[in-house]
């Protein structure tokens, strides 16, 4: 007998009697959802920008990452500034890349979260690999809890689906947060209104 | 029995004669309680969501069959190859066969107690195969041939003089820095040539749902995800009982996991692999070792809700005061002690005793293990068994003895506060282990019983 026909044979047999799955239905207190969501990623280490226009997103992206920056772009209303980003055979290739912008779907307001999927990466590599990470959502698309976020995910495929929610970090250092452990340094989330 | 020196009391011993440590690590990990407990106030509903957890895994248990075979269906559609093990040893050669097809001798792997459990790293270091751990905490103890200390928080015995000194050692740091920022940033230069080099990455699983063929895999750091990423192929190795029936329960699993580990509303990163990426080979492990037993039992089936956590290991006055190190397992904490058992009660038979059964575990816990409970049934299983050493046995038989009879009982109370009054001499020595760190109590003059005769109002 293989193994795959012991383990299932062995739960099988095991199994207690199944019982009922619960109800989900967790009533959200209302809140400000731009609000909730804007403080709620700041203390995350995030960094939320108020926008009502692209070229305000273009200015603030000007003015915050050096001139030098490596920038690869995968949002086409931002492409006569920062170019469209080529597809790399390799994702090794995006080693150096120090500044990533692209569009995440949503954003989650009591935790901060932003889901975004492998079509928005452009590379799947790109959002943990780069120095520093700008995602642009649409202000209108802020919804209270995690609940909201799965109805609205609903049964779409994708390759890769992330909750992305701040700089990457550590605190394996005796407690003390770190920001930038092996992905961005930072965030930068601009909330376009239009 | 165990060896001597290496019961869980005997190196929670060793562990506290550092006194200073000792009072750090506990308030450490007193802090991470904390915020576990700010961050779950600030959720309404957070106990109506403890009880949905609890009662999805108790749902999982009960179908666990059908979920696996749905899963394993789903998966595969997605184009991720699963395979079986039925108990460490086959999970290590499963993995090391899979290394072996791409001719590679150098892999990395993020967090997964799984493969803690299966001695996976020791296991491909004897093939020749270089394991290098991509969570900070885990590298850190990695370079100091260590074993983790806790689930969430490897390194967390660690002071940070001694992660420089480590650094110095291992990483070419200047001597004597010890700031955290620095030190990270150090990791991050060291680990980034690890990420670059890696084409097999190794990784954990959180949640896997039978319903769309996907896994979850939740880290602080992108470790996994920049691992994965980059690699050619990537490797998830999970316990068979980390199935949940559809995407929906994902959110009420997200919800409450890094509250309850960290105090942080959600880990930075959630990802959800459903299909390899265009070129990228990806496998599952799923393991049983064990777990298809454990659910043949009333008393300790619940032991597989777990989500690894670790809010019962932080908020443990015992964990917090003894180390983890000193429950000498893989998992350690109150969780651990009651996992242990069930792998060799024999070896593990000091693990129930490592608790005060005062219960915090339990409140705390997300899917509402009942882990005092099981830690106190594991005791009866460990004494049924006979693995306790004869001291033990003869003082809980005197004792049953003389709580089963009424009158021996009350005479013993008087003759109790009499030599505590009169002849402290003979309690105030070290073959009391109660005398141990504590001074005696004064003892009254009349017992409960007799003071309340005198006082009751008829």
């Amino acid at each position: 007998m293989s193994s795959r026909e012991a383990i299932l044979s062995a739960v099988k047999k095991n199994q207690p009697v199944e019982s009922e799955l619960p109800e989900l239905n967790f009533p959200f207190t209302s809140v400000n959802l731009k609000d909730t969501f804007i403080r709620t990623l700041t203390a995350i280490g995030g960094r939320v920008m108020d926008v009502t226009s692209w070229n305000e997103i273009v200015d603030n992206i000007k003015a915050t990452y050096s001139t030098t920056s490596q920038v690869v772009n995968t949002i086409q209303e931002l492409s006569a500034d920062f170019g469209s980003f080529q597809r790399p055979s390799n994702p090794h290739d995006l080693k150096e890349v120090t500044v990533a912008i692209m569009k995440g779907d949503f954003g989650v307001a009591e935790n901060g979260a932003i889901w975004l999927t492998d079509e928005a990466m452009g590379n799947q590599v790109l959002p943990y690999i780069c120095e520093h990470l700008v995602l642009v959502i649409n202000a209108e698309n802020i919804i209270p809890t995690l609940h909201e976020a799965y109805e609205r995910i609903g049964n779409s495929t994708y390759t890769l689906g992330t909750f992305l929610a701040g700089p990457s970090k550590t605190a394996d250092i005796e407690q003390s947060l770190v920001l930038g452990a092996h992905g961005p340094k930072s965030l930068l989330v601009f909330m376009i209104t239009s | 029995m165990i060896k001597t020196g290496n019961t869980h009391s005997e190196l929670a011993d060793k562990f506290n004669r550092d006194k200073k440590r000792v009072e750090w690590h506990d308030e450490t990990l007193w802090f991470v309680r904390v915020k576990r407990d700010k961050a779950a106030l600030q959720i309404p509903v957070w106990e109506q969501l403890r009880e949905a957890a609890s009662q999805i895994k108790n749902n999982v248990l009960g179908n666990l069959h059908n979920y696996l075979v749905q899963f394993e269906k789903n998966a595969q559609a997605n184009g991720i190859r699963i395979h079986w093990a039925a108990d460490a040893k086959e999970h290590n050669e499963i993995v090391h066969a899979i290394i072996k097809k791409h001719a590679i001798n150098h892999i990395i792997k993020s967090k997964s107690m799984l493969t803690e459990e299966c001695g996976l790293n020791e296991y491909l270091e004897n093939q020749g195969i270089e394991v290098i751990d991509t969570d900070l905490g885990e590298r850190i103890v990695q370079l100091a041939h260590e074993s983790p200390s806790h689930i969430v928080l490897p390194c967390i015995h660690w002071k940070k003089e001694e992660i420089g000194q480590l650094f110095h050692q291992h990483l070419g740091t200047p001597h004597g820095n010890a700031d955290p920022q620095f030190l990270t940033a150090a990791a991050r230069t060291h680990l980034r040539e690890h990420f670059l080099k890696g084409r097999v990455a190794i990784t954990g699983v959180n949640f896997a749902v039978a319903e769309t063929g996907e896994f979850v895999v939740c880290t602080n750091e992108g470790n996994a995800d920049l691992g994965v990423q980059l690699a050619d192929v990537h490797i998830a190795c999970m316990g068979i009982e980390k199935i949940i029936p559809q995407r929906k329960h994902l959110g009420v699993f997200l919800r409450l996991l890094a509250r309850s580990a960290t105090g942080q509303p959600i880990t930075t990163y959630s990802s959800h692999f459903q299909k390899p990426r265009a070129g990228q080979e990806m496998h599952m492990v799923l393991v049983d070792n064990g777990r298809s037993k454990r659910l043949a039992s009333d008393d300790f089936r619940n032991a597989l809700k777990c989500i690894r956590c670790g809010a019962c290991f932080n908020t443990c006055p015992v964990y917090r005061r003894s180390g983890g190190h000193s429950y000498h397992t893989a998992i350690a904490g109150p969780i651990g002690s009651i996992l242990a058992p069930g792998f060799d009660l024999k070896k593990n038979s000091d693990l129930p005793f490592a608790s005060t059964l005062c219960g915090s575990c339990t409140n705390v816990c997300p899917v509402k293990i009942d882990i005092h409970q099981q830690l106190f049934k594991w005791r009866q299983a460990v004494v049924k068994e006979g693995h306790v050493d004869l001291s033990k046995k003869v003082v809980l038989k005197f004792t049953g003895f003389v709580l089963s009879h009424p009158l021996i009982y009350k005479l013993s109370g008087t003759l109790g506060r009499w030599v505590l009054r009169n002849l402290p001499v003979i309690t105030n020595t070290r073959l009391n282990t109660w005398y141990k760190q504590r001074e005696m109590p004064p003892a009254p003059k009349q017992s409960f019983n007799s003071w309340y005769k005198q006082n009751k109002r008829v």
